[in-house]
């Protein structure tokens, strides 16, 4: 036993338990800061004694969860999805609702917030099944089940409905990419995404046309799309070698055409689907002048607040913008305004920089594992923290739309702290196991 | 088409430099946001830290004696800060503020379009009556507030167009000077606007800051200063002699103005009708002054300062004065009273200069006008015109006229004193000579004085010889006279000259056949001289200047009538209680007060008639 735990200390990559503790700490010091005087609005010793109740808690989780044997959440893998399928499934019907979405199991006092172990049990179970003898990426079933494994969880929650999750879940596709994904998919990705930023630039303005009057600039936007689009294609045709030429037309003919559904799906999307006040989110981070002076309340305040801390910041639990409750959700998901606001650029700088010499340590732990299991559920763990990392920091920034997700070890909450200590908890116990492993 | 492994692990550099990458975009953010603008930091501040302004007591208006004039008094504006304020009844909001339900959505938008956290101004200064009732319904409207403000109360309602006007600073004001922010007060009008530096004092501050709600939540004391109060202004008004002025002119139109001759200092300034200036505080200042505006007597025109008349025969002292310093003419020229070539009045044929002014004979100084344009034997008719009228305007010029008199009194005007080019401009070079323009002689034709001319005419005459300009401020915050004011001038006429001239005056008033021996005063033997200016159709003006008493004289003045009638009539009576008053403290002519007080447009029967 005692030269099993000396092995297992031997092992360890303390340096990402650190950087995890380190990060637990300054977050927890900006929790009290956030909600210390906001006396009005919560009583003082819940918040951040609360936090404190759960870090104890996920210490000692932790500690159990690098005393269990690797093999045994490998094995386990099947039984935590399904297990966390019925709990997402459970808490559509019996989840208390909170701010519209039904996505917490209320226990007394706490709740309990099944889509933040989903992530962990989505992780293990794509590693599971990527790693599996047998199972080629470049097989078209491999390629499919994949996807109805990260599709399910992803699909509940969406019902919930829990869009930043699901975002989350999307950070799944860097997984897959380093697993033999085309690199093509983030292009087209990253195409997609200018074709609707691009979309609902030009949408939400009005254009004058010949003959036809005032209108959306969005046909306008369409009919260049399509026609440029088209030249484009014919000049690559043209342009191309004979025997290329037929796998050109068709790869760029499904671009064109795809791109064109895509765009006119997000613009009867935003007319349609999306409530106002989405909308209205969407066209303040793109610069859109929005009638509602609300609208943009959220991101205007939290970016007053960092925008305010300067340099050095105006110190520890000082500053009136978090203190007096002008951010929302302080010390949630707006949790980073208090680290702008009090630490100022270089707190921040900091504090940016800990996420990202985490996520890169990680991306080193995934590198060097014999285990094909183990490299994928390290590329799963630097996925999800990568999505938490650029859609909470961005939306405070004013770099991302508003979406309700919070900071990895950051933000106040037992669930999301429980998550992402299991994440990171299984991460380096299979790390520690690297040289045992044979596969 | 499988990828070789080796090819897949340079994917992990990809998503390294993916991490790196989006870590480095917030970093920048983060510098462009914290670093490089202030703009963030403004917005947290404006919503954070909320800054009290303390607004200092503006300086008093003292009388020369210390009397009050003008004082600070609370007003009470109704303020909203919208986003307390909910979904609000205007209905019953507007029946108890008394306006109109359109009208008070209108202000509530405008009130949320500057702000939906800060309180802005609904209803302005409220009296306390209506404060009183206001504030028992006050608590069924959250988001209304009350916020004391200070405005100012002339005690006795004395002397409004001089003081001048308090009221809130607009748009022009806030761009000029940035310390007024919108809602702030500043003196718009008069010594109000003139001393507006002195009178305002030093803002204090309290900083503080406050949370999402507008509660305040702690102050930052270590920046906070306490207001320093204005300056108090004492003016060299006689508040007595104001308020007896102000009383005597009641149903009038005219000026009096009210000199001390040793000092240039303003006894009293008085032009009718007068208005009370607080009628321009509170909210039906609207109204008041709408109805002053439009009022056919023009109130708000500064009859003292700004009413350019001509000076009639008080000028044909000014006459005799500059042409006895010239040598032109003696104590005991005579002329005789030539009635072909312009009309006089009274039974007299000749008369040397003390008679020619009591009798205010037209052609004795017809005469002196002529001789004063001819001073060049070999000069033709033109030439010496044109020369006699440079030599007359530098001359008059030194008595005031035409000049702004230098004493820093608000909204003066100049007047005209015509010159040789002013003829030329009417006439052309050489095509002008006495003639043309000998009515200026005796103080009519294009002369144009004001009161404020007249009353140092006096003073002069009183003098012998100099004049203090006139001024109204004695002291500023118990640093005494502003530096500069009132400057020693002198007209340039030897003491000598004033002798017979002073007997003329005295004999106006003494003689029983003198032009103001209605203006007689028992026990104060005093100089004065009427004049009676035609104004078209209408009744003549009626006009007396005096200073009393004739020895080590106390007090000039200038009374100016409209259209009431002779100057012995109305102005010559008017000045003698005025001038009892002053010296004496009492009035012992009773019946001529009731008189004059009693008296009502037309003034002179003689124009009842006329259309």
């Amino acid at each position: 036993m005692s030269a099993r735990n000396l092995r297992l200390t031997a092992q360890l990559d303390w340096t990402t338990l650190g950087l995890v503790l380190l990060l637990v700490v300054l977050g927890w010091l900006n929790v009290v800061s956030a909600t210390a005087e906001a006396d009005v609005v919560w009583d003082m010793t819940g918040k951040a004694g609360k936090q404190l109740m759960w870090m104890a808690v996920c210490a000692v989780l932790m500690m159990g969860l690098l005393a269990i044997e690797g093999e045994f959440f490998i094995r386990t893998s099947v039984i935590h999805y399904a297990l966390v399928l019925l709990l997402l499934m459970a808490v559509l019907v019996v989840g208390k609702k909170v701010g519209g979405a039904r996505s917490w199991f209320g226990v007394g006092s706490f709740g309990i917030q099944p889509s933040e172990f989903a992530k962990t049990a989505t992780a293990l179970m794509i590693s599971w099944f990527l790693s599996r003898d047998g199972r080629p990426w470049h097989t078209l079933a491999t390629r499919l089940q994949s996807m109805v494994i990260l599709g399910l969880p992803a699909g509940f929650i969406l019902l919930q409905p829990d869009a930043g999750t699901v975002l989350v879940f999307g950070g799944f596709v860097f997984v897959l990419y380093r697993e033999g994904l085309s690199g093509n998919v983030l292009l087209v990705g990253v195409g997609l995404l200018v074709v609707g930023v691009l979309t609902i630039l030009i949408g939400a303005g009005t254009s004058e046309y010949p003959w036809l009057g005032e209108a959306s600039g969005y046909w306008w936007f369409l009919v260049t799309f399509a026609s440029l689009g088209s030249l484009v294609l014919w000049l690559v045709h043209e342009a191309t070698l004979p025997r290329n030429r037929k796998r050109m037309r068709r790869w760029g003919s499904t671009l064109l055409v795809g791109g064109l559904i895509f765009s006119a799906g997000i613009h009867w999307g935003m007319e349609h689907v999306l409530q106002r006040h989405q909308r209205e989110r969407i066209h303040v981070l793109l610069g859109i002048d929005v009638d509602n002076p609300d609208a943009d309340y959220n991101i205007r305040h939290a970016k007053a607040a960092i925008g305010s801390g300067g340099l050095l910041g105006k110190g520890w639990a000082s500053g009136p913008m978090t203190a007096y409750g002008f951010v929302p959700e302080q010390e949630t998901d707006f949790i980073f305004c208090t680290v702008g606001e009090e630490w100022g650029f270089l707190g921040s700088t900091v504090v940016v920089g800990l996420f990202v010499l985490l996520m890169l340590r990680v991306l080193v732990l995934a590198e060097r594992q014999r285990s094909q299991f183990t490299r994928i559920y390290a590329y799963a763990v630097a996925s999800i923290m990568f999505m938490h990392f650029m859609v909470n920091i961005g939306m405070v920034l004013g770099l991302a739309p508003v979406i309700g997700i919070p900071l990895p070890f950051f933000s106040y909450g037992g669930s999301s702290l429980m998550g992402f200590t299991l994440l990171f908890g299984i991460l380096l116990r299979l790390d520690a196991e690297r040289f045992s492993v044979l596969r | 088409m499988e990828l070789k492994s080796r090819d897949l692990e340079g994917r992990q550099k990809i998503l390294g430099a993916m991490v790196l990458g989006v870590g480095l975009i917030f970093i920048l953010r983060l510098f462009a946001m914290q670093i490089t603008t202030s703009h963030w930091k403004n917005k947290a501040e404006r919503l954070t830290e909320e800054q009290e302004t303390l607004q200092p007591a503006r300086g008093l208006c003292l009388d020369r004696h210390g009397v009050l004039l003008v004082t600070n008094a609370p007003s009470y504006d109704l303020m909203v800060v919208p986003r307390l304020m909910g979904d609000v009844d205007t209905t019953a909001l507007a029946s108890i503020l008394h306006v109109d339900e359109e009208e008070l959505v209108s202000r509530l938008n405008k009130a949320s379009r500057y702000s939906r956290y800060k309180a802005s101004p609904l209803v302005r200064q409220l009296s306390s009556r209506e404060y009183a009732q206001l504030s028992l319904e006050l608590w069924k409207f959250p988001g209304l507030s009350i916020r004391t403000r200070s405005v100012r109360q002339n005690v006795q309602g004395l002397a409004s167009q001089i003081i001048g006007e308090y009221r809130e600073a607009d748009r022009e004001d806030l761009n000029r000077d940035d310390r007024y922010q919108l809602g702030d007060y500043l003196g718009k009008s008069g010594l109000e606007a003139q001393y507006e530096l002195q009178l305002r004092g030093t803002p204090g501050v309290r900083h503080h800051l406050v949370d999402v709600r507008n509660n305040v939540r702690s102050t930052l004391t270590e920046l906070d200063s306490m207001p320093v109060p204005g300056s108090d202004l004492t003016l060299t008004l006689d508040v007595q002699l104001q308020a007896y002025a102000e009383a005597l002119l009641e149903g009038k139109r005219g000026a009096v103005v009210a000199l001390e001759p040793s000092t240039g200092e303003v006894l009293a300034f008085v032009s009718a009708p007068s208005y009370n200036g607080n009628l321009l505080t509170g909210t039906g200042r609207g109204e008041a002054y709408d109805s002053l505006a439009s009022h056919p007597w023009k109130p708000l025109y500064n009859r003292a300062v700004r009413g350019t008349y001509r000076p009639g025969s008080i000028f044909k002292m000014v006459q005799g004065l500059i042409a006895m310093e010239a040598g032109i003419i003696s104590p005991r020229t005579t002329i005789v009273c030539n009635r072909d070539i312009i009309g006089c009045h009274g039974a007299h044929t000749a008369d040397d200069l003390k008679h020619a002014v009591v009798h205010s004979c037209n052609p004795y100084f017809y005469e002196v006008m002529r001789r004063m344009l001819s001073q060049h034997p070999d000069k033709d008719k033109f030439d010496n015109a044109r020369l006699g009228m440079g030599w007359w305007t530098d001359r008059i010029e030194r008595f005031g006229f035409g000049t702004d008199l230098g004493g820093n009194l608000p909204g003066t005007r100049s007047g005209l004193v015509p010159d040789s080019s002013y003829y030329d401009n009417i006439y052309g070079r050489r095509h002008w000579t006495f003639r043309t323009m000998y009515s200026i002689s005796i103080g009519e034709g294009e002369l144009l004085t004001t009161p404020l001319h007249m009353a140092n005419l006096a003073a002069i005459v009183a003098n012998q010889g100099w004049y203090i300009e006139p001024h109204l401020v004695r002291d500023i915050g118990g640093r005494g006279k502003p530096e500069g004011l009132g400057q020693h001038i002198d007209v340039g006429v030897s003491a000598e000259h004033f002798e017979p001239i002073h007997d003329a005056m005295q004999a106006v008033i003494e003689d029983p056949t003198g032009t103001g021996r209605r203006a007689k005063l028992p026990g104060i033997s005093y100089c004065g001289k009427t004049g009676t200016v035609q104004d078209g159709p209408r009744a003549d003006h009626s006009v007396f200047m005096a200073f009393a008493p004739r020895d080590n004289p106390q007090i000039a003045l200038s009374v100016y009538v409209e259209n009431a009638g002779a100057g012995g009539e109305w102005a010559a009576p008017i000045a003698s209680l005025l001038i009892e008053q002053y010296l004496t403290g009492k009035v012992s002519q009773e019946t001529r007060e009731r008189r004059i007080m009693g008296a009502t447009y037309p003034l002179d029967p003689q124009f009842a008639q006329r259309p």
